[in-house]
């Protein structure tokens, strides 16, 4: 068999990814770490690659509230951002999800300001965590390209119909240098079937979109979209194993394990310090420490089962965060982990690490610090509740 | 009997009165059923549409406040994209608040970026959806919620924003001003607007019964003053020069509009305030040199 | 009847609000004054001044907030509001 892959950088692998999706309608705005996936997307219209709408907009703001009147006019919709850009995007956000367009987007992970800070943390996607947008996390290139027609095939089931954010760290991911193999066509094809939606803006079927609603219905369109997220959560791992048959490649689904199954201590975290705590396992298992790892895949919907299944052999819970809810102390992975075992059976002791911010790097060592204080903690030497590692100690 | 002449149906919450729904129907008689239409927040978007309800007879979006030309411009982009463009007009009709201050800059975008598609502004001077607050369009002197007059004010200090100059320095190829109360200049401004391809502008002189002070049957006569005293100059641009000016026979002085309008009315008390008075006529006086209007 | 949550509204479905009800002034239209103009359905803000086959306009009363400015504008004050008899 020939060899497929090719080194390409990793958001050309993302645009590729996007590119094959055929999307209708992209917006883009540059800001940094993102802008390396719409520059070689406007490469691919310039060169004929892509027959879509290709919009050089004023704004992330502009960027997302043209994918909205897109999307719903029947236009399968894609951009990328970042950070601040987000940001702006936030007041729009919750209204493509309110409205239920499945508009998709790759999210590049940055820090925000200030200080004004362009390198990767995840602080920008966690921040919008309750817009009701799907979000999926990815360990690294192959993953960031291959999410993409996941997300799609998704955020359009007819039963999930929520806009989606495909994360992927950057620089660390967004401008790395990896072998992938660049998606097929036509097994792309074969995957992701067209954008059909029920409801477009159509002079022949003429809808109104988006209206006022009083309080005897705007709860009921928020606990539809909660019902959506319960349907996505079961609809993630359908489509992760359905790819996998036509692709051959597979991440898990909402979660992943490793080394999981006897392993006393057990790491969370998402993204691409995935890879690092992986070498450190393999590194610490030499020494006969009983460590594992969880893999969250989804953040949103939270997939506080399968969670839950995952943890059932844990001693203890090290949840690894890139953002900080600041006066929580606690990054979200960590608040959210302990609060979906609260109300179990399980009694696993949960602590927090918040790490990686602005772009620090977290090398192999400042894992292996963090695993030698959850074994203090197993001893009950030293409780940590929620702490920064890798904190610099000449700071007055 | 079929209930209302209008593409925009009746049973909307519009006040008695109300000069955005007579703007949104004449934007419908003109256009007809083959358009889509994408509102911003405000009165119009807000009354037209209380969930499970619609008053709109053609496909219409509500996105948010200061969205609107960009959502606009993404339904025109799909259109083209999925090959369903065709005749259809895509337009995005909008208050002044939308317009002039929180849309600008994405109806900037939308218009540099060509898109072919018409934004109409719905000038009723203040955020009425609100509570009568000032805006960028609220005139000189007018006594608005965050504008009121008093001891030391008489109203609003700034002058009114020139939108149509903005939107004409934008290269668009039609930009026209039109009134509520000459309803058959409009709906031929917005169709000859919306025939032109590319971003194309109509800026709509609205007077509002509850936010402007007067009664419900007076919003055609109190336009018509607007009109015929200068204080809201019709003309339409093309390509960046004015090539139509509707004249005025006999102006009025600007008393005639100011007197019949209660958020005017601290300027006519026992103390009066002559000096600002002079100052609405002198704007007055200016549209009609610049616009050769007599 | 089970409320159905969509994304999406019926275009017109308004009409089953009759502001007719918010009406505290009714314009009456005198046949005899009317010149069959069409001002009167041309300024109605609720579009529900109809052009009858005889010519004549009539307003549905069902709809009609009583603004006013029919009568306000016709040029034949064929149009009177009277205060609304409830």
């Amino acid at each position: 068999m020939k060899n497929r892959m090719t080194v390409v950088e990793g958001s050309y692998a993302v645009a590729h990814a996007a590119k094959v999706c055929r999307p209708n309608v992209i917006s883009a705005y540059p800001i940094t770490p993102q802008t390396h996936i719409v520059e070689d997307l406007s490469q691919f219209v310039a060169d004929g690659e892509i027959d879509c709408e290709y919009m050089n907009v004023e704004s992330e703001f502009s960027a997302i509230s043209a994918l909205i009147g897109a999307s719903a006019t029947g236009a399968r919709t894609f951009s990328s951002t970042t950070s601040q850009g987000l940001a702006l995007m936030h007041e729009a956000l919750f209204n493509a999800s309110g409205m239920r367009l499945p508009i998709v987007m790759t999210v590049v992970n940055r820090a925000l300001s200030a200080p004004i800070n362009i390198w990767n943390d995840q602080q920008d996607s966690i921040s919008q965590r309750d817009t009701g947008w799907i979000q999926l996390y990815a360990e690294d290139v192959q993953e960031s390209a291959d999410m993409t027609p996941q997300i799609f095939k998704l955020a359009e089931d007819k039963d999930v119909l929520l806009p989606a954010m495909s994360c992927m760290d950057g620089f660390i991911l967004s401008h790395v240098y990896e072998p992938v193999i660049l998606l097929e066509q036509d097994l792309t094809d074969e995957f992701l079937p067209g954008f059909e939606p029920e409801y477009i803006l159509d002079p022949g079927n003429p809808m109104s979109f988006g209206a006022f609603a009083d309080p005897t219905t705007y709860t009921e369109f928020r606990y539809r979209q909660e019902e959506a997220m319960g349907v996505a959560l079961k609809k993630i791992e359908e489509i992760a194993s359905e790819f996998n048959d036509i692709y051959g490649r597979y991440y898990g689904g909402l979660v992943d394990g490793y080394m999981l199954d006897d392993a006393e201590i057990v790491i969370m975290a998402m993204g691409s310090v995935i890879g690092t705590i992986k070498d450190t396992i393999d590194m610490l298992r030499k020494e006969n420490i009983s460590i594992g790892l969880l893999k969250v895949r989804s953040f949103r919907p939270f997939p506080a089962d399968a969670i839950k299944a995952a943890l059932k052999n844990a001693k203890l819970v090290v949840t690894l965060d890139k953002n900080i809810s600041i006066g929580k102390n606690e990054g979200a992975l960590c608040t959210e982990v302990k609060a979906c075992l609260h109300n179990t059976k399980l009694r696993v002791p949960v602590i927090g690490f918040m790490l990686g911010h602005g772009g620090r790097d977290i090398p192999i060592g400042t894992i292996v610090n963090i695993v030698d204080k959850a074994k203090a903690a197993m001893r009950n030497d030293s409780f940590i509740e929620s702490e920064f590692a890798d904190l610099r100690e000449d700071m007055e | 009997m079929s209930a209302g002449i209008s593409l925009l149906a009746p049973g909307h919450r519009g006040c008695a009165g109300c000069c955005d729904a007579l703007a949104g129907r004449f934007l419908l008689d003109a256009l007809g059923k083959d358009c889509i239409v994408v509102s911003p927040t405000g009165c119009l978007e807000v009354f037209t549409t209380p969930y499970p309800e619609s008053a709109w007879g053609v496909p219409w979006i509500h996105s948010l406040f200061e969205n609107a030309a960009a959502v606009a411009s993404g339904v025109e982009a799909a259109l083209k994209a999925l090959g369903r463009k065709n005749n259809t007009k895509v337009v995005s009709i909008g208050g002044d608040g939308a317009t002039l201050d929180i849309g600008l800059q994405a109806i900037s975008g939308a218009f540099e970026r060509g898109h072919d598609f018409t934004y109409v502004c719905v000038d009723n001077e203040a955020y009425m959806n609100t509570g009568v607050q000032r805006s960028g369009a609220t005139p000189l002197y007018a006594s608005t919620t965050t504008s009121p007059s008093g001891r030391k004010s008489h109203g609003n200090p700034l002058h009114k924003k020139n939108m149509p100059a903005i939107m004409a320095a934008h290269g668009s190829p039609y930009v026209a001003t039109a009134s509520v109360s000459y309803a058959p200049d409009l709906m031929k401004k917005i169709k000859r607007a919306a025939e032109i391809e590319g971003p194309t502008y109509v800026h709509i002189h609205a007077p509002c019964c509850t936010g402007w002070g007067f009664d419900s049957s007076k919003t055609i006569e109190v336009g018509k003053l607007a009109v015929e005293t200068a204080m809201w100059p019709m003309y339409e641009m093309e390509n960046g020069e004015v090539t139509k000016v509707r004249r005025i026979k006999d102006r009025k002085p600007v008393e005639e509009y100011l007197k019949v309008q209660k958020r005017f009315k601290h300027l006519f008390t026992k103390d009066g305030a002559r000096e600002e008075v002079k100052k609405i006529q002198e704007i007055a006086d200016w549209n009609a040199k610049h616009f050769g209007l007599e | 009847m089970p409320l159905v949550i969509k994304t999406v509204v019926k275009p017109g479905s308004t009409i089953v609000n009759k502001t007719g009800a918010w009406r505290s002034f009714k314009p009456i239209f005198d046949r005899e004054l009317c010149s069959k103009c069409g001002i009167c359905a041309m300024y109605c803000p609720e579009a529900v001044v109809y052009k009858l086959e005889s010519g004549y306009y009539d307003p549905d009363y069902d709809f009609c907030k009583g603004c006013g400015i029919c009568a306000n504008e016709c040029p034949r004050k064929a149009i009177t509001m009277i205060l609304e008899e409830k």
